[in-house]
């Protein structure tokens, strides 16, 4: 009889015991600050402030540029094209694998030094490994007068600047 | 009555300094000389007794060995590089030239940090091709063929992170083609360009954080990783050798020609 009672205490093997919540409770914490120490080592490797040149160029007076040119502005990587429809800003860095294209005069066409990209000088491909045209890039004329491109905007090609 | 050297040997092994140090004593039985690998801190990573034709040069062309040896070089060539390298834009190409121009010894040391990673890249791919072709990698090594590969990543990404250092226009356009292959990781490639650049172009900050890996970050992986690499040899039953040379086989024309031979 003695023994039978001590058989019924005996928890059942389901039951949810201390030991076996602590473990839950000191891996969930673990758990919680892995989680933590992931989304502090992000913020952290993340800068907040960069100290690259502005994305937005002054390129100077848009009557500079002669109408049927390509310019090219090593120091921005932009092409400034004037076209008879007007102006338009070209992106130079190829959207292959960032390498700077280059403007080619002679046979007006633009092309990348790296893998062998070739575009015309409205961005869009002739051949290569360029996965997308060169995008075109947002321009405005500033108060003073001066021809504007913001280097993070990109806009559908063909829309030109009338000035 | 002068000593020999052997006797010189044996009497500096025997003092209690040198025992202090290195415990297992003197003399050269098999018990010594096991004592010696178990005891040492650096040698005890590997077996103790090893079979002869473990060793032999036909086994493994010594293509493990001669990768850690260049590895030590290019440690030690590279803590000297370090002492005349700031990682900063205005500085860094100068200070380069100033290595290969101004700095005593620095071309010798330079071109040495150079080649040497040359051959490791070298050696590393020649050592994974004699493992596979061997077939090494067989139970029970797979795990230490993965921790190889690891270490091939590791090799390549020191290489690469190296390449920017100069700071030059191959340098510089290497960089930029290399960390824009990220961005074709599916959904994160862009944060991992962002992260591995610290910004949006191969800059200031890029510079310093390929610095940061490739002499602090990365040659730390590859020296852990290498200790557990060399543990395994050991602890995977030894180095790997044939069991036994494929026999020739015997065709009537051979046993002709061999009986003509007689």
């Amino acid at each position: 009889m003695h023994d039978e009672t001590h058989m019924t205490m005996k928890k059942p093997p389901t039951e949810f015991d201390r030991r076996a919540f602590f473990t839950k409770i000191g891996l969930g914490s673990l758990g919680i600050a892995a989680a933590g120490t992931m989304v502090f080592s992000y913020e952290y490797l993340s800068p907040n402030v960069l100290y690259e040149p502005s994305a937005i160029v002054n390129s100077g007076k848009p009557e500079s540029f002669a109408v049927n040119s390509v310019t090219m502005d090593v120091n921005s990587g932009i092409y400034l094209v004037r076209t008879e429809e007007g102006y338009f800003a070209l992106s130079a860095v190829c959207t292959h694998l960032g390498c700077l294209t280059t403007w080619n005069q002679d046979l007006g066409i633009i092309a990348c030094p790296c893998h062998g990209s070739k575009f015309k000088r409205t961005g869009e491909k002739i051949e290569g490994p360029a996965p997308e045209p060169l995008p075109w890039l947002r321009t405005w004329v500033s108060d003073e007068g001066d021809l504007m491109v913001d280097r993070s905007t990109k806009i559908p090609p063909l829309q030109y600047l009338r000035i | 009555m002068p000593l020999n050297a052997d006797q010189m040997i044996d009497k500096v092994r025997g003092s209690r300094v040198w025992r202090s140090v290195f415990r297992s004593g003197t003399g050269s039985s098999t018990l010594h000389r096991a004592l010696a690998i178990q005891q040492n801190i650096f040698l005890h990573l590997f077996a103790t007794k090893v079979r002869k034709r473990m060793v032999r040069f036909s086994a493994t062309w010594y293509l493990g060995t001669l990768t850690f040896g260049t590895f030590l070089i290019l440690v030690i060539t590279g803590i000297l590089l370090m002492l005349y390298y700031h990682p900063s834009v205005p500085q860094a190409y100068a200070d380069m030239k100033d290595l290969q121009f101004v700095v005593s010894s620095g071309l010798f040391l330079r071109n040495l940090h150079r080649w040497s990673a040359q051959l490791m890249v070298f050696l590393v791919f020649a050592h994974m091709f004699k493992v596979f072709y061997r077939g090494a990698y067989r139970t029970p090594r797979e795990f230490n063929w993965v921790i190889g590969i690891v270490l091939l990543l590791i090799t390549l990404l020191l290489s690469y992170t190296g390449y920017l250092l100069p700071w030059d226009q191959l340098a510089f356009w290497a960089i930029t083609v290399g960390s824009n292959l990220s961005n074709a990781v599916p959904l994160v490639g862009g944060k991992i360009h962002f992260l591995l650049l610290g910004g949006n172009q191969v800059n200031a900050n890029a510079l310093l954080r390929f610095y940061v890996l490739h002499c602090v970050v990365l040659p730390l992986a590859a020296i852990l990783f290498i200790a557990i690499h060399f543990w395994r040899i050991r602890k995977d039953g030894g180095l790997y050798v044939q069991q036994s040379e494929p026999k020739p086989r015997v065709t009537a024309e051979s046993a002709i020609t061999a009986k003509e031979g007689q």
